[in-house]
């Protein structure tokens, strides 16, 4: 037991699965005939916005910050596709990035050169983007929002009926994460400012364009993750991320990424979205009112981070 | 630039910097008084009441966030919290007399401090940062506040609403303001000078230090966080005083008006510094600044983006004195 | 030492500490650590680096429990589960790291701890500090003073047993003078002290027993009269010890003459700290910097280093003046630093691989992917060179001190360089790794790099250098040959007593 004990926390990732596994395996228990290919299909469908959004977490989380932004840049994103989509895909899709961008380079300007604390920084900007796009929204009721047919297959089609296409982006995107954060010098400074800016700066690192580029980075994936979010809803509200904006944090931390920096990776925060995923699943299934469910979510994420502090302790 | 002039350039950088955090939030306050005063010259009795009224949520909410700040933590779920002592009043004083509703509200702080004391102790105990466990709290309690009080409703009796809009002493003087300056000086003030204030801005300072002197600083944070869930139950009541009825969902603008109050209010995010004046002058003047737009006929949607903005203006002038310093 | 004795009825016997064990995740900070302190008596806690003194003080005192282990006080098995517990059994420390709440003025740092400022007062007077302005906050204050403000706390609290961790490490010898005529006097009065010191003078001095710790276990109690070879041999364990005593590679005269000097600093100002400093470093030379605490030593490294931005005068490598604005900037023109405080250089979480590599990455070109294979043989090589153990490689702060630093300065090797500036780098670190250290200094300086050594313990220019030169009040107020560099010679200059010299260096 110990010795299984002892190889959980050398391993955590490894733990994070068999718990998942766990999850699943329980939603069969409770419910045999549940867990089908189309349900697997479905919940990779949906866990991959969260991934894509915890993927930007993931990189800010690294050097010690957090992005409290990325629920209003998701919105924002899919908001500006949907009102700009009449005057053509490619224009309303750029015009969405580019929100993510600036949004990126106010913030990275904000955390890496005038050194405000991420909190307050995303905090702010986030603020500003929602208002602003309340504000965009007055302006815009005339024309009626539509997602293009592109974004709508992209968040919710299916290959063959099976294969959700946005698992091609999700998986793209995580390759580039895991290439990046092991096998490039861009990573490991990531790792390096998280764990001691301090020391970086004396071995010559200038820290700001670390920070700088992975504000921008984690701002251009909540954007798209935007996309994915309204392609498959296929409706742009202005509330559409908000609820993503604790499960974007809790599943970096589940998957073992220290809010202090320098320690985890992407691949924890993968098993972090699908185990958040599931447990929405769960709760779904439960047939419990919706405040209870959302109590329980919370809970159970409290718990699993409790438990995650304690292995690694 | 010659040496001196470097030296000149960077102290007067740093007193600017240090001069702002001092005096900045009331002069910005007096300077958007007067420029609401400029806007809109019949700006009276009336309005400075409306305004307190308007005000006082979030200036408890900003007190209960300044407070955990000091203390090195931060609080996400303030905006619940407050949702719950709403929805709690408005659920529970529907069909009270007066004299019970008073009873009440003393009971829904007292939950409001249970709620702060169970932030702090799962923060304590569990080790996961205070962010996560606030986020995540301030989920739960919006459930909590859901279950309580499915759709906006409930309501108090009137005589208890009259005790928040009316202004018995004085014309100028709001019972709302009152309120504020008595909730804040009957309970902050005298902690803030004791023994037990000095170990919250010692834990706030340096933990190990603050242990070393003799101070506990997993109580002193549970201590932080319930005396913060008591002015979020205020808070809560105040709500449901000043509109009358109990909205589930309500809270959420007060988390982070609450740490935007906090930061424009001069109290550093690292701990240890600043008060509960600054904040308090805050929320007034976040509270002022969509009634300004209203004067203006100004869409008062933009309130939402100015208090994006001046957040971030004011975190990056700080940052940006700290950045000159640097250089010279 | 064992476990589960009766406690002894010695009426002398006010502090017993027997079998205490500690460890941190997998590190194992204390082994069976025990220590007997009598009344009246001053009592020396010695050990190497990461020996576990420090540790066994917070166990004392109450700072975090003991995973094994007994602690009575005059005969009363106690256990105290905070400082505060420990104070009120009259057992009161003075930490290695201040115990001052920065934030709080001196004055409420008294309240909060409950100690009477009148008091706190009266053991200021004998310490010379009255002056010191209550009113201040802590952050204001430097660190010499504050830990002289927290041991007038932990005097003021009457302690039956005071102990002090390292209180001499930062102070300048004066002031040291005057803490050890406190801590006399408060022997005189009948109380104890328990005294960790690197400085074996100091121990002989003013201590009367001494306990030796060595990987978490006491290993001996002796008597301060004995030979400092024994206390070494314990410390050190007898082969180590006998490796350390070899003397270091004598000074190879490697100097290259004629060429533009390595490093040359003209006049070189920066607030008022420092004025006027100029002084030249020749390829392949070890040139010692000497000064006691706070002359400018601290800001002429971070000039030179980049760190911070002298604000008049020039400084150039290799015959070429440089612009320095970022310690990039000097790491481009080959110097590079070694801090102070190697924590501050590392990360402590990552492993030796990344904490070496780290520097690599400065530039643009290299955010791209890493070749894996031409940097584990760079970091292999440096690694190697400077025989850092590698048991615990996954997290650089699993090492001891010793191999902390060997990791910042293999970082400098992997990268190349020409200058080394190395500012105290044997700072608490055992006697064992501290030679090694001097050894690859000679060896470097050997091979045409040079170094600019600062060290806060003068024997060391000795061993260590060619040249040295001595700060005094931001100003250099002696140049010498390192044969001449003996501790009295330094120690007059240091304090500014020798005649105004010419401060030139040797064309």
């Amino acid at each position: 037991m110990s010795k299984a004990l002892a190889l959980l926390r050398g391993h955590t990732i490894l733990a994070l699965v068999l718990l998942l596994a766990v999850f699943v395996l329980g939603i069969e228990i409770a419910r045999p005939g549940t867990v089908t290919p189309l349900w697997v299909s479905n919940a990779l469908l949906f866990a991959a916005p969260l991934a894509i959004l915890g993927a930007g977490q993931t990189l800010v989380m690294l050097t010690g910050g957090i992005d409290l932004s990325v629920a209003s840049v998701a919105t924002g994103s899919a908001y500006i596709l949907a009102t700009n989509a009449a005057s053509g895909d490619g224009f309303a899709l750029a015009l969405a990035l580019v929100l993510g961008l600036a949004v990126g380079i106010v913030n990275g300007l904000g955390v890496a050169v005038l050194r405000v604390q991420p909190l307050v920084m995303t905090l702010g900007t986030g603020l500003m983007v929602g208002g602003a796009m309340t504000v965009y929204s007055q302006y815009m009721l005339a024309s009626q929002p539509h997602v293009p047919a592109m974004i709508q297959t992209l968040g919710a089609g299916k290959l063959i009926g099976l294969i959700p296409v946005d698992l091609f982006l999700w998986a793209a995107i995580a390759a580039l994460m895991l290439f990046t954060l092991h096998r490039t010098g861009f990573g490991r400074l990531l790792y390096a400012v998280g764990d001691n800016r301090e020391a970086c700066h004396l071995a010559g690192i200038r820290v700001w364009r670390v920070l700088f580029l992975d504000y921008v980075l984690c701002a251009l994936l909540a954007a798209i993750a935007g996309l994915v979010l309204v392609g498959g809803t296929n409706a742009a509200d202005l509330s559409l991320a908000d609820v993503y904006l604790l499960p974007s944090v809790a599943c970096v931390i589940i998957g073992g990424t220290s809010i202090f920096g320098g320690r985890g990776g992407y691949a924890g925060t993968i098993v972090g979205a699908l185990i958040l995923t599931v447990l929405t699943s769960i709760l779904t299934l439960l047939d419990v009112p919706e405040p209870v469910k959302q109590i329980l979510y919370g809970a159970i994420i409290l718990s699993l981070a409790a438990a995650y502090a304690r292995l690694t302790a | 630039m010659s040496a001196a002039n470097k030296m000149e350039a960077s102290s007067a950088a740093h007193s600017l910097s240090r001069y702002l955090r001092a005096t900045g939030m009331p002069l910005l306050f007096l300077a958007s008084i007067l420029a609401t005063l400029a806007i809109h010259r019949d700006f009276g009795a009336f309005d400075v009441q409306s305004l307190a009224l308007g005000a006082l949520p979030l200036a408890m909410a900003a007190t209960a966030q300044a407070i955990v700040v000091i203390s090195g933590g931060i609080d996400l779920s303030v905006g619940s919290m407050i949702a719950v002592a709403n929805v709690l009043s408005a659920s529970l004083m529907q069909h009270a007399s007066f004299r019970q509703s008073l009873g009440l509200a003393v009971l829904i702080i007292l939950v409001g401090a249970v709620q702060g004391a169970i932030n702090g102790t799962l923060i304590v105990l569990s080790r996961i940062p205070d962010i996560v466990v606030t986020l995540t709290t301030g989920f739960i309690w919006g459930g909590v506040a859901l279950l309580i009080l499915e759709r906006p409703g409930g309501g108090a009796p009137s005589d208890f609403l009259e005790i928040g809009a009316g202004a018995d002493l004085s014309p100028v003087l709001p019972n709302a303001l009152l309120l504020l300056i008595v909730a804040v000086g009957v309970i902050w003030v005298p902690i803030r000078s004791s023994r037990l204030g000095l170990s919250l801005y010692a834990t706030g300072s340096d933990p190990i230090a603050a242990f070393r002197s003799g101070v506990d600083p997993r109580l002193a944070r549970i201590l932080a966080y319930g005396l913060g869930g008591v002015f979020c139950g205020i808070g809560g009541v105040a709500l449901t005083m000043t509109t009358g009825i109990g909205a589930p969902l309500a809270g959420a603008y007060y988390t982070l008006s609450s740490v935007a109050a906090v930061v424009i209010g001069g109290v550093s995010l690292n701990g240890g510094r600043g008060g509960v004046l600054g904040p308090v002058l805050a929320a007034l003047l976040l509270t002022l600044l969509p009634m300004d737009l209203i004067f203006l006929n100004i869409d008062p949607n933009y309130g939402q983006v100015i208090q994006g903005t001046l957040i971030v203006l004011v975190v990056m002038i700080g940052g940006f004195a700290a950045f000159m310093q640097g250089r010279s | 030492m064992q476990n589960g004795r009766p406690v002894s009825a010695d009426e002398n016997l006010l502090l017993r500490v027997t079998g205490v064990a500690k460890r941190f995740g997998s590190v194992i900070a204390l082994r069976a650590a025990g220590l007997e302190l009598h009344a009246g008596e001053i009592h020396a806690l010695m050990g190497a680096n990461g020996a576990g003194k420090s540790t066994l003080v917070k166990v004392i005192t109450g700072e975090f429990p003991a995973d094994a282990g007994e602690l009575a006080v005059a005969g009363a098995v106690s256990v105290f589960r905070s400082p505060a517990e420990a104070r009120r059994a009259g057992i009161v420390s003075v930490y290695q790291d201040p115990a001052l709440v920065p934030d709080l003025t001196i004055a409420q740092n008294m309240r909060l701890a409950r100690v009477p400022l009148e008091a706190v007062r009266d053991v200021m007077r004998e310490l010379g500090i009255e002056r010191l302005d209550l009113t201040r906050r802590a952050r204001e204050i430097d660190y010499p003073h504050l830990r002289l403000i927290d041991l007038s706390r932990a005097l003021a609290s009457k302690p039956r047993i005071l102990i002090l961790d390292e209180i001499t490490a930062a102070l300048p010898a004066d002031l040291s003078e005057r803490v050890f005529a406190v801590v006399r006097d408060w022997r005189r009065r009948g109380h104890s002290v328990i005294f960790i010191s690197h400085r074996m003078a100091e121990v002989a001095a003013l201590a009367d027993r001494a306990t030796i710790l060595r990987d978490g276990v006491t290993v001996g109690v002796t008597s301060t009269r004995d030979a400092e070879e024994k206390i070494v041999d314990m410390m050190l364990g007898a082969e180590v010890a006998k490796a350390a005593a070899e003397a270091p590679p004598r000074a190879a005269a490697g100097i290259i003459r004629g060429a533009a000097p390595a490093l040359e600093v003209r006049d070189l100002g920066f607030g008022h700290t420092l004025s006027g400093v100029s002084f030249r470093l020749g390829v392949g030379e070890i040139l010692g910097v000497a000064a006691l605490e706070g002359q400018g030593q601290q800001e002429l490294f971070d000039c030179i280093a980049g760190v911070r931005r002298a604000a008049s005068g020039e400084i150039l490598a290799n015959g070429r003046a440089l612009e320095l604005r970022h310690p990039a900037d000097a790491i481009r023109a080959g110097l590079v630093l070694v801090p102070a405080n190697r924590l501050h250089a590392l990360l402590p979480q990552r492993s030796i691989r990344e904490n070496v590599a780290l520097s690599s990455f400065a530039t643009f070109r290299a955010w791209g992917p890493i070749t894996m294979r031409a940097e584990r043989k760079r970091v292999e090589n440096a690694v190697e060179r400077l025989s850092i153990d590698r048991r615990a490689s996954a997290e650089v702060r699993r090492l001891s001190g010793g191999n902390q630093q060997k990791v910042v300065i293999a970082r400098w090797l992997a990268s190349g360089f020409r200058t080394l500036l190395c500012f105290d780098p044997t700072r608490g670190i055992d006697i064992g790794t501290k030679r090694q250290i001097y050894a690859l200094l000679r060896e470097i300086a050997a091979q045409g790099a040079s170094v600019l050594l600062f060290t806060s313990e003068l024997p060391e220019i000795r061993l260590a250098c060619d040249r040295a030169i001595v700060l005094f009040a931001g100003r250099i107020t002696a140049e010498m040959p390192a044969a001449e560099a003996d501790e009295a010679h330094l120690l007059r200059a240091a304090h500014g007593l020798t005649a105004a010299e010419p401060a030139e260096a040797p064309a």
